[in-house]
C-alpha cells in the first residue's frame, strides 16, 4: 500500500454492513404506527362487504352517539371536496377513466372499498362504532371474469363508460418500422407454439400494514406516511384537495417494505387528510392485514395469449403477443401503465425479427391492480421464458441450446431490438454458463434421464430463465411520451459541515433498500471522508424536498448518478478555497483521497474538511466563493439500464400427490458495478423468494360474487423459511456504460428471473407425463390434476 | 384487528370455572391457549360476552400415568405433549402430531384440550385422538362425565360438550406392541393440513393383527376409515397388501372442496397418505 | 378492567386493562414497548414475538390479562444495559439478515428462542424452526446464516465480537454500528 492510494474504490465494492440495522434489530424505530401526537384520534374505516353495489344510504346516527366517537364521516359528506384518487398514467389518449372518490359516494365497486370513516377517542372504540352503522345496499351484478366483461351485454363496472374496457394498446414492428411482419412470419413458419398462461393475482403483502399519521397545525399539516412515495403524496394532496403544495409535509418514516405495493397513492392517505383538516385534530389509521389484503392495490392479473414462430433449426421468426390485463374497480396511480411496462420487453434477450403485442386494459369488481416488484416486466419475462422451454420440446432441443441460438451476442452491443429499445450491454452467455456450472447443469440433465428411465415416483425437472429488463425508471421524455404524468429524473443534496461531517439528502426513499449505506459508500468515495462521517437522509419532504423517491429499480441507476453529480459539485466548490490556502492555481490541483494536492509539488496539500472549516469561517474567502460548502444535482437519464442474467432450479415433483420441492436453485446477475455486493446478495434473494411464491404458493381467490377467499395469511400462502431453497448466487459483470459507478440496478431482478424457473422446472419434470403447462401457483392440486390430465405415464 | 368487548373471569381451579360459566350462559366461552379462539375474536368472526380463562388451572395441566393409560390434563401444551417422556413413550403419536401443530410460539401456548374442544377437522389432534380411541373426561354442572373420542366430534367446530362443560382431562391407552404414525400434508409450512392420517398397527410375524386409520380434514369431523381398518385385520403386512386397503381409505368419507382443496384431491390424498402412514407403521 | 402486573425487559408494571387488551397492543401503547410490532390479524406472521416466561409466544395473539405475573423480554430488553447488542442482534447485523426490518424483531426473538432450546440446530431445523415467523425481504437466507452465526457464537461464549460471529465472507475487521 503506498501513501498515495486512490481513495476511489475504497468504499464502494465493499461488503459494508448497514448503518440501518442499529435501529432495526433493537426496536428502536419509527415506523408510522409508532408515531404518537397529543389529542390524535384514532380512524376505522368501514369497508363495502359487497364487490358491486349501490349506497342507498347510511346511518350512522347510532354510531355517532356512542361515547368516546368523535365523528362518523361518509362519502356524501365529502362528495364535494375529496376529489378523485389520481392515475398518473394516460397510455392512450382513449383511456377510459373513471373517476375514484376516497370514500365512496353512490356506488361500490370492490369488496373493501371505503364507505364511511370513524373519528374515536382510540382504536377500539372507533372499531366498535363501525359495527352501529347501518349501510343500505343495492346489490348490482359483480364483473369477475376479464373474458366475460368484454363481451356484449355483460354487466358494467361504470355503467357511464358503456364499456368494461379501459384501453388497448398495440405494438406491430412492421408498422413502427422496427422489425417484419409477425402475423405474416407466424402464418409462413415451420413450427408454430401457441400458449395461453395465465398470470394469476397476487398480493404484495408488505410486512409492515399501512398507515398515516396527519397532524393539522395551523402552520402546516404534516403527513407521516408508511409510503414508498411521499412526494408524490404531497403532490397530489395539494393537485387534487387543493391544500397549498407548501403547507404539506410528507414524511415516509422507516417504512416496512413495499414491493410497489406501497407505490402508490391511497384512498386512507386522503381520508385520513380530509378527517384531520375538518377535525382540526390529529389522525392516526393503521390498517389490519385483513384490511390490507382487500384496499391495497394487487398485482398481476392478466391472461397472456403466446404465438412464437421458428424455423426447425431454432431460430424464431416471430413473436405474437396478446394480453388481456385486469385492472380492478378503478385506475389507480399506475394501474394501466403497469402491464405496459413490460410492452418492449417480451422479446427478451433475443434476435427477433417480427413481433407484435397488443394489451388491453379490463375493468372488473375487484380490488385495482398496480405496480408489483417488477410491474409487468416479469410478465413479460414468464411468457417468453415459458414458451421457449416449450418451443424446445416441440422442436426436441435442449432449452439452452434454443436461447444460445436466438439470443444476443456480446459484441453486438449496443443492440436495438425489434421493439426499438437499445441494449446498453451483457454478456448472456457467460451468465448462463456459470449458472449452469453452479447447478451442475449436466450432471442433473443425467439424473433426470436415469429417474425416468426408472419411473420413479419422484421426477425431477430443470428450469432454465434468462433475463433482461429495463430497469431505472426512468427518462423523463421517455416518460412523457408515453403519457406518464411525471419524470424519472433524481437529485441529491450533499453538504459538508463545518467539522467536515457530510450530510446527504436523497430524493429516494427506500423501505429495506439500505440507502443509508450505499450511499455513504459512494460519497466516502467521492469526498474522501470516512464512512462513519455521513449522515444520509431521506423521506421528508420538507427536508428532501426534490426527488421521485424509490420504485423501479431506478434509486441507485438514478439517484446514484445524482449523488456522485453531486459530490463533484462540492469538490469544484471547494476549490478555489483550497487553491487560496495553498496559493496556487485551481488548475493546478488534483482531488485525490479528500485532498486538494498541488500537482508536482508533494506535501502541499489541503484536505477538504479543512477547506470547509475555512469556507465556513469566511475569513479570507476567495471572490467568488459562498460561505457554504454545499451542492445538488439532479440526473435525468437518456436511456434505461438493462441488467441480465440467468437462473436455474432444479425441482423434484412427486407425481403422487403433485408436491414440488426446489432441489437447488442458482441466481446469476449482471448487474453492472456493485456498490455493496451483500445488499445486492440480499435484493437477489429476496426477490427470488416472491418470484418462487408467485410459481409455487401464492395467489388471491375471489369467489364468483368477488369476495376476497384470501382475505388473511391464512388463506394467502406466503412462504415461511420451511418452504424455500437454499438460494445459491453469483455474478457476471458488464458495466453499464455512460453511467459514472458502472450500476444498473437490482431491486427487481430476482423476482423477473425466478418465476419461470421455477415453472419451466415443473413443466419439465413432467413432459414425458404429457404435461405442457400447469397454471400458477403450481399447488400439489394443480400439479396432479396437470399429471391426470396429461394422458400418460412414462 | 382488536376483539369486541366481554367480560373475563380467570378460573382459580376447576370449580370457579364451572360456576362462571354457568353464571355465564349461552354465551360464555372457555379461554384455553386461545390460539385459535384470539384470532377469531380479532376478526370479529366470534364475540363471546364472557371469557372464563382456565389457562392457570394448575389441575388441568399436566400428565399422569394412570396404569394401562395416560392421563394428559386438558391445559397441557403442545410444546409440553412433545416433550414430555411419558407421552414419547407410551403415546408416541400423539407427541409427533402435536410437534406439527402450527409452529413453535403457537404450540407454547396452544394446549391439547383447546384444540380438541375447538375441533377443526384440519386440526392434527382431535384425528390422533381418534385412533387411539382415547377417553374424554367432562366436567358440567351435573357432574363428571366420560366421552369416548367417537362420540365427541359431532360436526365441524361441534362437540359433545355443552356450553357450561369444562374438558378436564383426556385418557389415552397407552397400545404396548403397537406402531403408530402420524403423516401430514400441507401446501406450505404454515398451512393446515390438506389431509392428515393418523395410524395405529399391532402386528405379528409378517401378518397385521389389528390396525386403526383416523383421518383429518376428510369430513366435518375426523374419521376412521373402518374399511381399511377392516381390511387389515389379519392381511399380510405386505406393501401390496397395504396399498390395497390403503385404497379404500376415502371409502365413505364426504371431504369438504374448499379454497384449500377440491374434495376429489383430498380423497387421492387420504389413500396415498394412509399407504405411506401403514409402511411407516408397518416398516 | 382487570388489574394486571407484570415485567417487561426488567422493569414491572401493574395496570387495569379491559379484558380484550391483546398483549401486543398492551406494550405498544400502554407501555411504549413500540418495539414489537403487528404484521397480521391471525398470528401466521410472528412480527410479535416476544419471550414470555423465556419461551417465544405471538404477542398479538394472547390477552394482556393471561400475561398476569409473567415476565416478558421484548427486542428492546435483549441487549446489555450497556447497550452490547445480543449475539442474535449482532449475527442479524453481521449477516445482513434483514432489509425492512419490520419482522426482524419478532424474527430475533424467535431465532433467541430457538436457540435455548437448540445451540446448534441444522439449516433445515433453523428452516422449521422459524416457520412461524414470515418476512418478505431477505428470502430467509441471510436469516439461516445469521441463526448459524449467532449459534456458534453463543456456544463458545466468547464475546460476542464479529470474528466469533463467524459470519461467512465478512469484511475485514468490520466495526459494529450501534
Amino acid at each position: 500500500m503506498t501513501v498515495t492510494e486512490d481513495r476511489a474504490g475504497r468504499e464502494v465494492g465493499r461488503d459494508r454492513r448497514r448503518k440501518e440495522d442499529a435501529r432495526l434489530i433493537t426496536g428502536r424505530t419509527m415506523w408510522t404506527d409508532n408515531v404518537s401526537l397529543p389529542g390524535m384520534l384514532h380512524l376505522a374505516i368501514l369497508r363495502s362487504p359487497m364487490s358491486h353495489a349501490r349506497i342507498d344510504g347510511i346511518d350512522a346516527s347510532a354510531a355517532r352517539s356512542m361515547p368516546g366517537v368523535v365523528d362518523v364521516i361518509t362519502g356524501r359528506d365529502v362528495a364535494d371536496v375529496q376529489g378523485s384518487l389520481p392515475c398518473a398514467w394516460t397510455v392512450t389518449p382513449d383511456m377510459a377513466h373513471p373517476d375514484h372518490p376516497p370514500l365512496a359516494v353512490d356506488e361500490v365497486r370492490f369488496a373493501g372499498e371505503p364507505v364511511a370513516v370513524v373519528a374515536a377517542r382510540d382504536h377500539a372504540t372507533a372499531l366498535d362504532a363501525l359495527e352501529a352503522i347501518e349501510v343500505a345496499y343495492e346489490p348490482l351484478p359483480a364483473v369477475m371474469d376479464i373474458e366475460d366483461a368484454l363481451a356484449d351485454g355483460s354487466p358494467l363496472v361504470h355503467q357511464s363508460l358503456g364499456t368494461n374496457k379501459s384501453f388497448t394498446w398495440a405494438f406491430d414492428s412492421a408498422e413502427e418500422g422496427t422489425g417484419g411482419d409477425a402475423a405474416a412470419a407466424i402464418d409462413a413458419a415451420d413450427v408454430v407454439v401457441r400458449r395461453r398462461y395465465v398470470q394469476q393475482r397476487v398480493i404484495p403483502a408488505f410486512m409492515e400494514p399501512r398507515s398515516v399519521v396527519v397532524d393539522p397545525t395551523p402552520d402546516q399539516i404534516t403527513v407521516w406516511s408508511s409510503t414508498q412515495v411521499p412526494h408524490f403524496v404531497r403532490f397530489f394532496l395539494a393537485a387534487v384537495l387543493g391544500t397549498p403544495e407548501h403547507k404539506i409535509r410528507v414524511i415516509a418514516p422507516d417504512v416496512g417494505g413495499g414491493f410497489g405495493g406501497k407505490l402508490q397513492i391511497t384512498a386512507e392517505e386522503f381520508i385520513s387528510f380530509l378527517v384531520a383538516q375538518r377535525l382540526r385534530k390529529p389522525v392516526k389509521y393503521t390498517e389490519s392485514r385483513s384490511e390490507a389484503m382487500l384496499s391495497a392495490h394487487h398485482g398481476r392479473d392478466m391472461i397472456q395469449d403466446v404465438d412464437v414462430a421458428a424455423d426447425r433449426d431454432g431460430t424464431v421468426t416471430a413473436l405474437r403477443v396478446r394480453l388481456l390485463a385486469n385492472m380492478g374497480g378503478y385506475l389507480r396511480l399506475l394501474t394501466p401503465a403497469t402491464p405496459l411496462l413490460g410492452r418492449y420487453m417480451y422479446n427478451g434477450i433475443y434476435k427477433f425479427p417480427a413481433h407484435r403485442f397488443e394489451c388491453t386494459g379490463v375493468f372488473t369488481t375487484t380490488t385495482p391492480t398496480d405496480a408489483y416488484r417488477g410491474a409487468g416486466r416479469p410478465e413479460a419475462t414468464f411468457a417468453i421464458e415459458r414458451v421457449m422451454d416449450d418451443l424446445a420440446a416441440e422442436l426436441g432441443m435442449d432449452p439452452v441450446e434454443l436461447r444460445r441460438r436466438n439470443w444476443i451476442e456480446r459484441d453486438e452491443f449496443p443492440f436495438t431490438t425489434v421493439t426499438g429499445l437499445t441494449y446498453d450491454s451483457g454478456d448472456y452467455a457467460a451468465a448462463t454458463d456459470k449458472a449452469m456450472g453452479l447447478l451442475g447443469y449436466d450432471e442433473l440433465r443425467r439424473e433426470q434421464a436415469e429417474r425416468r428411465a426408472a419411473g420413479d415416483r419422484v421426477q425431477l425437472g430443470i428450469g432454465v430463465s434468462t433475463y433482461t429488463e429495463m430497469c431505472g425508471l426512468a427518462p423523463s421524455r421517455w416518460l412523457g411520451s408515453l403519457g406518464y404524468a411525471a419524470g424519472g429524473w433524481e437529485s441529491a443534496i450533499v453538504r459538508m459541515l463545518p467539522t467536515g461531517k457530510v450530510e446527504v439528502l436523497t430524493g429516494t426513499s427506500p423501505h429495506g433498500q439500505g440507502h443509508e449505506t450505499a450511499w455513504s459508500q459512494i460519497v466516502a468515495d467521492q469526498l474522501g471522508v470516512p464512512f462513519e462521517d455521513i449522515e444520509v437522509m431521506h423521506g421528508d419532504t420538507r427536508t428532501s424536498h426534490k426527488g421521485l423517491d424509490t420504485y423501479g429499480s431506478r434509486s441507485l441507476a438514478v439517484g446514484g448518478y445524482a449523488l456522485v453529480e453531486a459530490c463533484k459539485r462540492v469538490v469544484e466548490k471547494a476549490r478555489p478555497m483550497a487553491a487560496h490556502l495553498l496559493e496556487c492555481d485551481p488548475a493546478d490541483l488534483e482531488f485525490v483521497d479528500g485532498s486538494y494536492r498541488v500537482k508536482g509539488t508533494p506535501g502541499a496539500s489541503k484536505s477538504i474538511t479543512e477547506c470547509a472549516l475555512a469556507i465556513f469561517a469566511a475569513h479570507d474567502l476567495p471572490d467568488g466563493v459562498e460561505p457554504y460548502l454545499d451542492a445538488d444535482a439532479s440526473y435525468d437519464p437518456v436511456d434505461f439500464s438493462f441488467p441480465h442474467g440467468t437462473h436455474l432450479c432444479a425441482a423434484e415433483v412427486d407425481t403422487e400427490t403433485g408436491q414440488v420441492r426446489l432441489r437447488s436453485y442458482v441466481a446469476v446477475d449482471d448487474i453492472g458495478k456493485v456498490v455493496n455486493p451483500l445488499i445486492v446478495e440480499g435484493q437477489v434473494h429476496g426477490g427470488v423468494a416472491q418470484g418462487i411464491a408467485q410459481a409455487l404458493f401464492e395467489e388471491a381467490i375471489y369467489d364468483e360474487d368477488g369476495n376476497l377467499m384470501t382475505g388473511t395469511f391464512v388463506e394467502y400462502t406466503i412462504p415461511s423459511s420451511a418452504d424455500l431453497p437454499d438460494i445459491v448466487t453469483d455474478r457476471t459483470e458488464t458495466p453499464a456504460p455512460g453511467h459514472p459507478l458502472g450500476a444498473k440496478g437490482v431491486g427487481e431482478a430476482g423476482t423477473i428471473a425466478s418465476t419461470p424457473a421455477v415453472v419451466n422446472a415443473v413443466v419439465d419434470a413432467l413432459r414425458p407425463y404429457g404435461v405442457t403447462d400447469v397454471r400458477m401457483p403450481c399447488t400439489p392440486e394443480r400439479v396432479w390434476q396437470a399429471i391426470r390430465n396429461g394422458g400418460g405415464r412414462p | 384487528m382488536i376483539p369486541a368487548a366481554f367480560d373475563y373471569v380467570r378460573a382459580e381451579d376447576v370449580r370457579t370455572a364451572l360456576t362462571a360459566l354457568a353464571d355465564g350462559g349461552e354465551d360464555a366461552k372457555v379461554l384455553a391457549g386461545g390460539q385459535s379462539l384470539i384470532p377469531m375474536l380479532r376478526l370479529r368472526l366470534a364475540a363471546p360476552t364472557l371469557l372464563v380463562d382456565v389457562g392457570g388451572v394448575g389441575e388441568l395441566r399436566g400428565v399422569r400415568d394412570d396404569g394401562d393409560a395416560l392421563v394428559i390434563g386438558s391445559m397441557t401444551t403442545h410444546d409440553e405433549l412433545m416433550n414430555d417422556a411419558l407421552v414419547r413413550e407410551h403415546a408416541p403419536l400423539v407427541a409427533q402430531a402435536a410437534a406439527t401443530v402450527a409452529d413453535r410460539q403457537v404450540r407454547h401456548v396452544g394446549t391439547f384440550g383447546g384444540s380438541l374442544a375447538h375441533a377443526d377437522p384440519a386440526g392434527d389432534l382431535p384425528g390422533v385422538t381418534l385412533a387411539l380411541d382415547a377417553t374424554f373426561s367432562v366436567m358440567g354442572p351435573g357432574g363428571a362425565r366420560d366421552v369416548p373420542a367417537s362420540e365427541f366430534f359431532v360436526d365441524y367446530l361441534t362437540t359433545a360438550l355443552r356450553p357450561d362443560d369444562l374438558l378436564i382431562s383426556v385418557r389415552v391407552p397407552k397400545l404396548p406392541g403397537w406402531r403408530t404414525h402420524y403423516e401430514k400434508f400441507q401446501q406450505a409450512a404454515q398451512a393446515w393440513a390438506v389431509v392428515g392420517v393418523a395410524t395405529a398397527v399391532r402386528r405379528s410375524n409378517g401378518t397385521v393383527d389389528e390396525a386403526r386409520v383416523a383421518l383429518t380434514s376428510m369430513g366435518s369431523t375426523p374419521v376412521r376409515a373402518h374399511t381399511v381398518e377392516a381390511a387389515l385385520a389379519g392381511a399380510p403386512a405386505t406393501a401390496d397388501a397395504l396399498a390395497e386397503a390403503a385404497g379404500r381409505a376415502a371409502d365413505g368419507t364426504t371431504p369438504m372442496s374448499d379454497g384449500i382443496a377440491s374434495a376429489d384431491y383430498r380423497s387421492h390424498l387420504a389413500r396415498v397418505l394412509t399407504r405411506r402412514a401403514l409402511e411407516a407403521a408397518t416398516g | 378492567m382487570t388489574r394486571i402486573s407484570m415485567t417487561v425487559d426488567g422493569v414491572r408494571y401493574d395496570d387495569d386493562v379491559e379484558p380484550r387488551t391483546l398483549l401486543v397492543h398492551h406494550l405498544r401503547n400502554r407501555l411504549g414497548k413500540v418495539g414489537t410490532v403487528v404484521g397480521c390479524d391471525t398470528s401466521n406472521c410472528g412480527s410479535c414475538t416476544v419471550l414470555l416466561s423465556g419461551r417465544s409466544v405471538k404477542s398479538c395473539s394472547l390477552l394482556a390479562v393471561q400475561a398476569d405475573g409473567v415476565d416478558i423480554t421484548t427486542v428492546e430488553g435483549l441487549a446489555g444495559r450497556d447497550g452490547e447488542l445480543h449475539p442474535v442482534q449482532l449475527a442479524f447485523h453481521e449477516s445482513h439478515a434483514l432489509q425492512c426490518g419490520f419482522c426482524t424483531p419478532g424474527m430475533i426473538m424467535a431465532a433467541v428462542d430457538l436457540l435455548t432450546e437448540n445451540p446448534d440446530p441444522s439449516d433445515t431445523e433453523i428452516r422449521e424452526g422459524l416457520e412461524g415467523n414470515l418476512c418478505r425481504c431477505t428470502g430467509y437466507q441471510n436469516i439461516v446464516r445469521a441463526v448459524h452465526a449467532a449459534a456458534t457464537s453463543m456456544r463458545t461464549s466468547v464475546p460476542s465480537t464479529p470474528e466469533a460471529a463467524g459470519a461467512p465472507a465478512p469484511s475485514m475487521g468490520e466495526e459494529v454500528t450501534t
